[in-house]
């Protein structure tokens, strides 16, 4: 019985915590000027990488970064509203596979770490990242 | 002989995939490479993706949807009065099927002139693998509770039948099925797996298939956590249950504690504290596992 008590409350915590847990990744990630300086440093990357840089030939870099920006800060939890195309417009036609996908996550975490956020924090912010595999591997 | 065999198809495949790397058309191999670090799991002692002790839903190698992997790993097991040395190949196609052997040598050094097989007796098992991915994916898929899970089988062919059936053992050949559920909790740094298997192999096969106390599939439960410490290394722990077919020995559950080093995608070093319990007249198997993995 106690232990059947025991099991409903660690149960319900477990289902309550993650709502009341205050959502630091923002915070942790530097906030915006973090958010900014970790944009800039992986589309960098992007466009140096052989594997993926010809996907940015059509594209307005300046409007890349400036949309990034916006959509980091909002996957991260900060106080932004990305208004900018969503990910299967954005990414279709482009035909990528899911080696390029892999490809802008690689830069991305080399990108957290020069921009000295935690492999903790990095796989906090991956994780919601990763599901838009679905809408950007086309091909 | 295999092995060797194995190698040299191998080679040959990374000289042709080296030789037009720049131009691969459809019909050619494509060893894209373009899975994330660590995301095969390791080679498993029975020469599939997995972990040390248990096969994971993973496929082999970093080949994506699109391309190929292969994998080759020698494992050395050395415990107080045995050692196990298993080296194979595993081909991953399309992130969706994986094929692997593995040849398995188990010395049973001065335990075999005490059973009056002879010093330096040794067992030694061919392991043909095959594993299909079913649904989910256990990378991309962190919207959802849903793992990756594949089903797989491995067909083991033992050469000392004379011996098992000696011992009670009821055959020299058995396939053991499969399930494998694997999820990484990204946001966690945590990978969970569980695999259930039905089996009647005793000792992972090396003592045969099937004995005198019971000779019928059981199901087994085998299942590992490992915690991401960074990009290139993981920490872990796993548990595999076995059946108890034997008379003559009592047959224990297995648990490892490991550590697994990426230094890339070619490369990748695993070493554990194994517990294999009791083994034929020896209580308390404990030793180091060690297994290297090259591939792409």
């Amino acid at each position: 019985m106690k232990t059947t008590l025991a099991l409903l409350t660690m149960t319900a915590a477990l289902f309550t915590l993650p709502a009341f847990a205050a959502d630091t990744l923002f915070a942790d990630m530097g906030g915006q000027p973090g958010i900014d300086r970790l944009v800039d440093a992986s589309v960098d990357n992007y466009l140096a990488d052989d594997r993926i840089k010809a996907t940015f030939d059509e594209s307005n870099m300046d409007r890349v970064r400036a949309e990034f920006k916006v959509q980091f800060c909002q996957v991260a939890g900060g106080p932004c509203s990305y208004s900018g195309h969503n990910m299967a417009a954005a990414h279709k036609g482009l035909h990528l596979t899911n080696a390029d996908f892999n490809a802008v996550v690689e830069d991305l975490q080399a990108a957290m770490t020069s921009c000295d956020i935690s492999f903790a924090t990095q796989n906090r912010f991956l994780a919601r990242l990763a599901p838009y595999q679905h809408q950007v591997v086309t091909r | 002989m295999r092995v060797v065999l194995g190698a040299s198809v191998l080679a040959v495949l990374l000289f042709s995939q080296a030789a037009f790397a720049e131009d691969v058309s459809p019909g050619m191999i494509n060893f894209d490479e373009g899975r994330l670090l660590a995301t095969g799991g390791v080679s498993a002692v029975e020469g599939e993706g997995g972990g040390g002790l248990a096969p994971w839903a993973l496929i082999t190698g970093y080949g994506t949807r699109d391309g190929v992997g292969v994998t080759l790993h020698h494992t050395y097991v050395g415990l107080p009065d045995y050692q196990l040395i298993t080296p194979g190949i595993a081909v991953g196609l399309f992130d969706r099927l994986e094929l692997s052997y593995a040849w398995q040598a188990f010395d049973t050094e001065a335990t075999g002139a005490a059973l009056g097989l002879g010093q330096g007796f040794t067992f030694h098992q061919n392991i043909f693998g095959a594993k299909l991915k079913l649904i989910g994916d256990a990378v991309y898929d962190q919207d959802s509770w849903v793992p990756q899970i594949a089903i797989g089988l491995q067909h083991k062919e033992n050469d000392r039948g004379a011996v098992i059936a000696a011992v009670g053992g009821k055959g020299s050949v058995g396939t053991d099925y499969y399930v494998a559920a694997t999820k990484l909790f990204l946001a966690q740094s945590l990978l969970a797996n569980v695999t259930v298997r039905t089996t009647k192999a005793n000792q992972f096969g090396i003592l045969g298939f099937g004995g005198d106390k019971h000779n019928s599939y059981t199901a087994q439960i085998e299942a590992s956590a490992a915690y991401l410490v960074s990009r290139k290394l993981a920490f872990g722990g796993e548990f595999r249950t076995k059946p108890n077919n034997l008379g003559v020995a009592k047959e224990e559950a297995s648990f490892d504690l490991f550590a697994a080093y990426f230094l890339n995608k070619n490369l990748s070093l695993t070493a554990a504290y194994v517990d294999l319990g009791n083994i034929v007249l020896h209580d308390h198997q404990d030793g180091v596992y060690l297994s290297l993995q090259a591939g792409l």
